[in-house]
């Protein structure tokens, strides 16, 4: 049997069911979502069908840019924290015996795998007053009485970080885990200490991973929508908490499907950017 | 080196840990209050997931929605993964990009996509839209496994199939089937567990009519705290362990992460 | 015809043909070496007899049947795989019964057979254990094993000792050919190393660049070598570019006495096997150079010697030791009924 070009409608029977749910549940709903962006709002129902770009006008307030602001300036403070913290992390992780890197791996892909549900009631829960750590820090005598640290904008920062670190640390994994080893121990040969040839070697080898993780980390906090709504005031939504508030609370489908392409565009084009950071890796 | 490392990997893990830890503390308070350290011990907060009649029927909402949505996610990726592997046809290849497109673009962009589908079809609130949803929503993780296990299996073992008088069918049901078998059940493993945990689309397609355990825990985070909401997320936490360590155990989960190329080295 | 023929074969990768018209009778239980360089397309010729390829043109024809366009799950054959190809989620006994089971034979001749060919391959009560615990020289076995379980009529292998380090290299050369020889079965091997076709084959087959350069019993190719290609392929010889003088006499550097090249050909390359080359006593021989290296391999001796900027090896048995050492000054003998002389 060699791999090779369908020649007969029988031989493309294995793409039927595949191509007609992905076609039917993933292209129509994204292709009604971009419609329903032009049609107007009906408070009644769902929307009238039309062809406006109020919805997009609505972009050019101080509100929402200040929303969108916010939103890429927070996503990008996260995935800074992220790769500073899993970058070396993950170096380390790669360097350990196999039993450790799998039982590390279990416990990533278990916190990464939590609801953000989940993620933004255990943070909520650590910075109460009545459960949370401030507890701990009275009963080593360091705080005269516990206090509840949220909502506040290092509670939303704290909890989008925990929920994007597990994610970094598995993208970074493989690309770091491939590392030539015989890269660091030349280094090592040459009289540079392991710290030095982390930084002299390692991180500059791995430059274009570390931009594309960047990227990756900054389109997967983007997608944050319950943790500001948990643990920041109102100031700290993110234009995917806005999404939600538009589509369930205020009704108002078009709108929120508008900023849905909006995000669409801003995450496209900067998975494309990532892409080209690739391409390039690979041409060198 | 070791002692640092010792003690920078101590720092990630407790601050992996920290918030289950309370959480757990949390879940085994005596009385109904969300007390840390906890005040008594008490299970009874575990027993409440399925005595309780209102957390029961979201368990069984939420464990249905994971056992047919990710079937029916395996059922998409494996015909495609197959195709992918077996026939040189590029344009194919738009099939990959659709099934990897709805977990990589931000989760809210999908959800309100299926909102917006199943209000225009008059479909909307019905419990099988949510299945269909995170199905399509959740193909990326089979379709990965399932690439990652084609591209595994060396072609010769197909050539040596044929070469004793294999007919392609054959080869399916004796070779290909079987050595695909730990990444189908990977990918099947992983589309289960992220379904379970899944608020977003669940929310928008069905949050109004129906409560799965996510959505039962954003509405009591709301309405009003009790252990139970703990007992629950810790009840989560050691799914996701039990079937990510059964995968480990069973499998290769560092291959299945990308620690060897697509070629088995 | 009983036999393999192959006819007018060619195998084209968009401009580039990897096979070249090729044409190759084979007989009826002839065991055969397809010999070359990597990259002559021996792999890809054994792949279309296999019809793992499909050639873009000419036949091929197996006992008297055209099975060019015949899939390769309808052709009766056994192929050993480089890599070997045993199934891994199979057992030893699995992977050998696999032919028999895909056609439904029912269980006790499945593993009556397993039995028969374990007790052949010398590795009985095998059976149930897992193809991962066997180490490289019983992997290749059960390899030859699985692909004999049908008694095919054409038994293909490529490449299949390539794996194993050279002492099981060699020990299983000598197995397979006496196993082939038992079996009488039509056999044709892919291999680069000419010690390996030397031992095995009864007709060894060159290749190079997509062509068959010569087609012979092994010690035909070794003393008869086709062309310069072939004799340098084949074991060690020393290639000496040969001219002709003004009176049409050929000069080897300087000469050979009574060597003459054919008509019609003014250049050429005369070949000589290293262990016809004899050393002597300065201006006693044809030529004379200087001793470069000498490498006592315990065995043999070989004198590497520089005449004129051309090396020629000379190789002696240390009972004919030539007492020489690096620096010296010899004849050396070119016996002319050991020369050949070839198209350059």
């Amino acid at each position: 049997m060699r791999r090779e070009a369908p020649k007969t409608v029988a031989d493309y029977t294995p793409l039927f069911f595949p191509g007609f749910m992905l076609v039917i549940f993933f292209v129509v709903p994204f292709s009604t979502m971009i419609v329903v962006s032009f049609f107007k709002r009906d408070p009644a129902g769902f929307y009238t069908p039309d062809f406006v770009i109020d919805n997009y006008a609505r972009f050019l307030s101080v509100f929402f840019g200040s929303v969108l602001g916010f939103s890429l300036v927070l996503a990008i403070i996260v995935a800074l924290c992220c790769v500073a913290i899993a970058f070396p992390f993950t170096y380390l992780l790669t360097r350990c015996p196999r039993r450790v890197q799998t039982l590390w791996l279990v416990g990533l892909l278990s916190v990464l795998s939590l609801s953000e549900v989940i993620i933004g009631f255990a943070w909520s829960t650590l910075f109460s007053r009545t459960a949370g750590i401030t507890n701990l820090f009275v009963a080593l005598g360091l705080m005269e009485q516990p206090v509840a640290l949220l909502p506040s904008f290092g509670a939303v920062l704290t909890g989008m970080v925990y929920q994007a670190l597990p994610y970094t640390i598995l993208v970074l994994y493989p690309a770091l885990v491939r590392l030539d080893p015989t890269l660091l121990e030349a280094a090592r040969t040459l009289g540079a200490s392991p710290l030095l040839a982390f930084f002299n070697v390692v991180t500059p080898a791995l430059r274009n991973t570390i931009v594309a993780t960047l990227i990756m980390v900054f389109v997967f906090a983007l997608g944050s929508y319950l943790l500001p709504q948990i643990l920041g005031r109102p100031q700290h939504w993110t234009l995917s908490v806005l999404i939600t508030d538009q589509a369930i609370y205020q009704s108002n489908m078009p709108f929120a499907a508008a900023m849905a392409v909006f995000l669409v565009l801003i995450s496209l084009a900067l998975v494309g950017m990532m892409l080209l950071v690739g391409r390039k890796e690979n041409a060198l | 080196m070791t002692a640092l490392r010792r003690f920078y990997f101590t720092l990630v893990a407790l601050f992996l840990a920290a918030p289950l830890i309370v959480v757990a503390g949390v879940s085994i308070n005596e009385k109904q209050e969300l007390t840390f350290p906890p005040r008594g011990f008490s299970m009874s907060w575990y027993g409440q997931i399925f005595t309780d009649p209102e957390w029961r029927l979201a368990l069984i909402h939420s464990v249905t929605l994971a056992v047919c949505s990710a079937a029916i996610a395996v059922a998409i990726a494996l015909p495609l993964a197959w195709f992918l592997w077996r026939r040189i046809a590029p344009w194919a290849n738009i099939f990959q990009v659709l099934g990897l497109a709805p977990f990589i673009l931000p989760p809210v962009i999908t959800a309100l996509g299926f909102l917006t589908f199943w209000a225009t079809v008059g479909l909307f609130g019905q419990f099988f839209t949510a299945i269909v949803s995170h199905a399509i929503f959740f193909v990326t993780l089979p379709l990965v496994t399932l690439s990652l296990g084609f591209a595994s299996i060396d072609r010769s073992l197909v050539e040596a199939a044929a070469t004793m008088g294999a007919d392609d069918r054959t080869v399916l049901k004796t070779v290909v089937l079987p050595l695909i078998l730990p990444y189908l059940v990977s990918g099947y493993a992983f589309a289960f567990v992220l379904s379970l945990n899944e608020y977003i689309v669940a929310y928008m397609t069905i949050g109004f009519t129906t409560e799965t355990l996510p959505i039962k825990i954003f509405n009591a985070l709301r309405y009003g705290y009790t252990p139970t909401m703990a007992s629950v997320s810790v009840f989560f936490v050691a799914v996701a362990a039990l079937v990510f360590g059964s995968i480990a155990r069973f499998g290769d989960i560092r291959r299945l992460l990308g620690a060897m190329g697509s070629d088995g080295n | 015809m009983s036999g393999l023929a192959i006819n007018d074969i060619t195998k084209k990768f968009g401009d580039f043909s990897a096979v070249d018209n090729v044409n190759l009778t084979v007989p009826h239980g002839t065991f055969v070496c397809l010999l070359g360089p990597s990259g002559c397309g021996k792999t890809t010729l054994l792949r279309m007899i296999a019809g793992l390829e499909e050639p873009t043109g000419g036949a091929i024809v197996l006992d008297g049947d055209d099975i060019t366009a015949l899939p390769t799950h309808k052709r009766n054959l056994g192929m050993v795989f480089q890599s070997l190809a045993l199934f891994p989620h199979l057992s030893v006994g699995d992977n050998i019964a696999y032919a028999l089971r895909i056609r439904g034979k029912p269980k006790e001749e499945q593993r009556k057979r397993v039995e028969d060919l374990l007790a052949l391959i010398h590795l009985p009560d095998f059976a149930d254990r897992p193809v991962a615990k066997l180490s490289g020289g019983q992997r290749q076995r059960v390899a030859i094993a699985r692909a004999l379980a049908l008694s095919p009529k054409l038994f293909l292998l490529d490449e299949p000792l390539s794996a194993l380090d050279a002492k099981l290299r060699e020990d299983m050369q000598v197995e397979l050919r006496q196993l082939q020889q038992r079996l009488g079965i039509t056999t044709i091997v892919v291999t680069h190393d000419q010690r390996e076709a030397m031992t095995m084959a009864d007709l060894v087959v060159v290749m190079g660049k997509g062509k068959i350069l010569q087609a012979a019993p092994p010690i035909e190719i070794y003393r008869k070598p086709a062309d310069a290609f072939v004799a340098d392929f084949i074991g060690i010889t020393n290639l000496l570019p040969i001219e002709t003088d003004g009176a049409g006499r050929a000069t080897v550097l300087t000469a050979v006495a009574g060597l003459s090249l054919p008509a019609g050909m003014s250049k050429a390359s005369l070949s000589i096997r290293p262990e016809d080359v004899g050393v002597a006593a300065p201006r006693s021989g044809a030529l004379t150079g200087t001793v470069s290296f000498v490498r006592d391999l315990g065995g043999t001796i070989e004198t590497f010697v520089d005449v004129g900027g051309t090396t020629i090896i000379a190789v002696a048995t240390p009972r004919e030791r030539p007492n020489v050492s690096v620096g010296q000054s010899v004849g050396i003998v070119l016996p002319p009924e050991s020369c050949v002389v070839l198209k350059p």
